[in-house]
C-alpha cells in the first residue's frame, strides 16, 4: 500500500478522533442543544471506506454518522454550526446531528431511525443507474439494523438488479443498551445473512484500518464495473455511551474489563505504531499534525458559536420544496 | 373554441396522466406490486410498460416500506418515481418512510433537496373488502407537514391532479376510490394541470354548504339534486387536495349560506371532517345559522358482510336528511328515493365481483 495513503487514513481518522473528543469535552457546557451519538473507536470504518470514493460517489448514514460525514469530505464547519443549531450549519439548525448532509461532497444524508436510510441508499443507486451515472453508493448502518425488515428488502432489491452499492455495516455489538445476545441468536455471522440474498459479503477487523480499506476497494470497484452489491461487516466497540459526551462503563449493560479491550485494539493507535514502526511518520510529525487539526477544529468552534441562530420566521421555511 | 367532449372512465384518465407525464419527462417512472400485470392495478397502468420498458414501468417485491425508500432514494438524485399501491392498507407497511423521511427530508436538511414523488394508493370499498382492504385513511396523512394529499373525484381532475401531483417537487399521496374507476366524464386530450391546493364549487346553492371529498363527492350531488327539488339550495364543495386546504373557498361559500356539511369517505372520529367543521368553526363562526354535521363512517372497522356494509357506508340519502335537518325539516324526506337502486357493496348495477 502506498505510503502516502497509509498517511492519509490515519491523519483523517485522527482528525475525527478529535472533532468527537472536543465534542464531548464541549457537550456539558449545554450550547450543543441536539443528542450527540459519538463514534469513537469506530474511525476506521467511516475513513477505510470513504478513503475508496470518489467525491460525487454517494454516503448515507445513520444517527452516529458524524465520521461518515467528515470521511467523505462533509465541511468540518457546517457540521459544527449544525450541531449548535446555527442557519450557517449544513442542515441550517433544521437537523441537528443527526441530520448531517453535505451534497458537495457527495454525503446524501444520515437519518437515525435505525436502517430507514438503507433503501433510501439503494434507491440512490438505483437513480444513479436510471440515469446512466458511473456513482457508487455506500450505506454505513449498526449491525442493529440488520434486524429491521427493511434491510432485508432493501439487499433484495440491490441483489435482484444489481446495483452498485455497497452496505457497510458496522458490528459494535450494542443497540443503545441491549447487547447482540438478546437479539439476535448465537453463533449467528451478521455477514452470513447477506449471503442468504446472493450477495457477495466479507467481515473484517473494523479496527484495522487498512483491512477495512482493502475490503472497501474490492466492494467499490464491483460496484463500480457493474458487479452489483456487497455486504461487509467491520467488528468494532463504541468507546462512549450510546448517546452522549460521557462513558457509561459504571452502568453495567457491558463491563469495563470489555471496554480496555477494545481499547487496547484501538484504531488510530494501531496506525500511528505502524507508521512510527515503519518510519513513515515521527512522533513529532504526529504532533505537528495535531497541533494542525486541533487549530482547524477551534476555528470551527469558534465559527458555530458566532453563527446567528435562526429567527422565527425560519420555522416555517422549506416545509414543502417552491 | 374547441369544445372537447371525448369521455374517458377514471382509471383511463389515471393512466393517461402518467402516459403524458411519462412522454414527457424521461426521469418519471412507475414502480408498484403488479403494475405491469394483465389486470394493470385496474386498469390504471394498462399499456405502459409495453410503451416505455421494464425499467420506466417496474413490478416490484413485495416490500412496500423498502420500496418507498428506494423511490425516496432515486427521487433524491433526480428521478420522479410514481408508487403504486393497489390498497390504502398496503401502503401502510410504508408508513415509516413516508411520514419520517419523504415528509421531512425537504425540511430537515435545510431544503437542500426535495422528494418528488407520488404514491398512489386505492381505497377499496364493497364486495366484501371488509376491514384491511377499504380503509380511508387520508386524514393520517393529512395530519404530517411536508406530506400533499389529494383525492380526485372526476375523471377530469383525476388526470389533471395526477399531472400536476407528477410535476410537483414534493411528495405527493393520490388517494383514489375504486368506486370512482367505472365513473366516466369529460377529459382533455393532451397536457393539462389542476393545481394541487384549490378546491372547486361542483354545485351552487344558497342554503348550505356541503363540503366533499372524493367519492362522497358524487353523494353529495345526488343529495343536492334532490334537495333542490324540494327547494332546498345546496352548495357542494369537491375538496379535492385536502393538505394544503383551499380554506378560503370552503369559508367564502360557508359565510354565503350559513350552513356547513361536510361528507367524508372516512370514519367521522378526528377525521378530515372534523378539520373542516373545526375550521369553520373558529373562522366562520358568526356566519353560521345551525351547527355543521357531518357524514361520514360510523367509528367501527369496515364489515365484510353486504347485510353490514348496508348500515356502514352512508350515501346520498344520508347526506340529505342530515342538510334538512340542519335546514330545521324533518331529516326523512325523500329518502326512500334517494337510497341506492344496488346493494352498497358494489358500485353500480353492472359490477359482478370481485375487485
Amino acid at each position: 500500500m502506498e505510503r502516502e495513503i497509509l498517511k492519509r487514513l490515519f491523519s483523517e481518522m485522527l482528525r475525527i478522533r478529535m472533532v468527537e473528543e472536543k465534542i464531548a469535552a464541549l457537550y456539558p457546557e449545554q450550547e450543543m442543544r441536539c443528542p450527540v451519538h459519538l463514534c469513537i473507536g469506530q474511525e476506521a470504518i467511516a475513513v477505510g471506506t470513504c478513503a475508496n470514493l470518489a467525491r460525487d460517489d454517494y454516503v448515507l448514514s445513520g444517527h452516529r454518522s458524524h465520521g461518515h460525514y467528515l470521511a467523505k469530505g462533509g465541511d468540518l464547519k457546517a457540521m459544527m454550526a449544525e450541531l449548535y443549531g446555527k442557519v450557517t450549519g449544513c442542515s441550517k439548525g433544521k437537523g441537528g446531528s443527526m441530520h448531517l448532509v453535505d451534497l458537495s461532497a457527495g454525503f446524501l444524508g444520515a437519518t437515525p431511525i435505525v436502517g430507514s436510510t438503507i433503501p433510501i441508499g439503494v434507491g440512490a443507486a438505483l437513480g444513479t443507474v436510471m440515469r446512466g451515472e458511473g456513482r457508487v453508493t455506500v450505506v454505513f448502518f449498526g449491525e442493529a439494523a440488520t434486524e429491521e425488515g427493511v434491510f432485508h428488502e432493501s439487499i433484495n432489491l440491490a441483489a435482484l438488479k444489481k446495483l452498485p452499492v455497497v452496505f457497510v455495516c458496522e458490528n459494535n455489538f450494542y443497540s443503545v443498551y441491549s447487547p447482540l445476545a438478546v437479539r439476535q441468536p448465537e453463533g449467528r455471522q451478521i455477514f452470513e445473512l447477506a449471503k442468504g440474498y446472493g450477495v457477495e459479503s466479507h467481515q473484517a477487523d473494523g479496527n484495522d484500518v487498512v483491512e477495512v480499506y482493502e475490503a472497501a476497494e474490492r466492494a467499490v470497484r464491483k460496484a463500480r464495473r457493474g458487479g452489483g452489491p456487497t455486504f461487509l461487516e467491520f467488528k468494532t466497540y463504541r468507546w462512549r455511551e450510546h448517546c452522549g459526551p460521557y462513558y457509561d462503563n459504571d452502568l453495567g449493560y457491558r463491563s469495563e474489563a470489555e471496554f480496555q479491550e477494545w481499547r487496547q485494539r484501538c484504531p488510530i493507535d494501531r496506525m500511528k505504531e505502524r507508521l512510527v514502526r515503519e518510519s513513515l511518520l515521527r512522533q513529532g510529525d504526529i504532533s505537528e499534525m495535531a497541533a494542525s487539526l486541533e487549530a482547524e477544529i477551534r476555528e470551527a468552534v469558534v465559527f458555530a458559536k458566532e453563527s446567528p441562530a435562526p429567527e422565527e420566521e425560519q420555522l416555517f421555511d422549506h416545509i414543502c420544496s417552491p | 373554441m374547441v369544445v372537447d367532449d371525448r369521455e374517458l372512465k377514471f382509471s383511463q384518465a389515471i393512466n393517461e396522466a402518467i402516459d403524458t407525464c411519462m412522454a414527457k419527462d424521461p426521469r418519471v417512472y412507475v414502480m408498484g406490486l403488479g403494475v405491469p400485470d394483465p389486470k394493470g392495478v385496474f386498469g390504471s397502468t394498462l399499456g405502459l410498460q409495453q410503451k416505455y420498458g421494464t425499467l420506466r414501468v417496474m413490478d416490484m417485491p413485495t416490500s412496500e416500506n423498502g420500496m418507498t425508500g428506494v423511490a425516496i432514494g432515486s427521487a433524491l438524485v433526480g428521478m420522479r418515481p410514481i408508487m403504486t399501491h393497489q390498497r390504502v392498507d398496503f401502503a401502510l407497511l410504508a408508513i415509516e418512510q413516508m411520514v419520517n423521511q419523504a415528509a421531512k427530508w425537504h425540511y430537515m436538511f435545510g431544503g437542500q433537496m426535495s422528494v418528488p414523488l407520488v404514491i398512489r394508493m386505492i381505497i377499496g370499498r364493497g364486495w366484501g373488502q371488509g376491514p384491511q382492504h377499504s380503509q380511508s385513511l387520508q386524514a393520517w396523512f393529512s395530519h404530517v407537514p411536508g406530506l400533499k394529499v389529494v383525492m380526485p373525484a372526476t375523471p377530469h381532475d383525476a388526470k389533471g391532479l395526477l399531472i400536476a401531483s407528477i410535476e410537483e417537487d414534493n411528495p405527493v399521496i393520490f388517494i383514489e376510490h375504486r368506486w370512482l374507476y367505472n365513473v366516466s366524464g369529460p377529459v382533455p386530450a393532451g397536457w393539462y394541470q389542476v393545481p394541487l391546493g384549490k378546491a372547486k364549487v361542483v354545485r351552487e346553492g344558497s342554503d348550505l354548504t356541503i363540503t366533499a371529498t372524493s367519492y362522497m363527492t358524487l353523494e353529495a350531488l345526488r343529495a343536492a339534486e334532490t334537495l333542490a327539488e324540494e327547494g332546498i339550495g345546496a352548495e357542494v364543495i369537491d375538496v379535492r387536495t385536502l393538505n394544503p386546504l383551499d380554506e378560503t373557498l370552503i369559508m367564502e361559500s360557508v359565510a354565503r349560506t350559513g350552513r356547513l356539511l361536510v361528507a367524508d369517505t372516512a370514519w367521522k372520529n378526528v377525521g378530515f371532517s372534523a378539520e373542516i367543521v373545526a375550521r369553520v368553526a373558529e373562522k366562520a363562526f358568526p356566519y353560521l345559522k345551525s351547527a355543521p354535521c357531518r357524514v361520514a363512517l360510523p367509528d367501527c372497522p369496515a364489515p365484510t358482510a353486504p347485510e353490514l356494509s348496508r348500515y356502514f357506508y352512508p350515501h346520498a340519502a344520508h347526506v340529505a336528511a342530515a342538510a334538512r335537518r340542519m335546514i330545521g325539516l324533518s331529516g326523512d324526506g325523500r329518502m326512500a328515493e334517494l337510497a341506492p337502486a344496488v346493494p352498497l357493496d358494489v358500485p353500480d348495477p353492472s359490477f359482478t365481483g370481485p375487485f
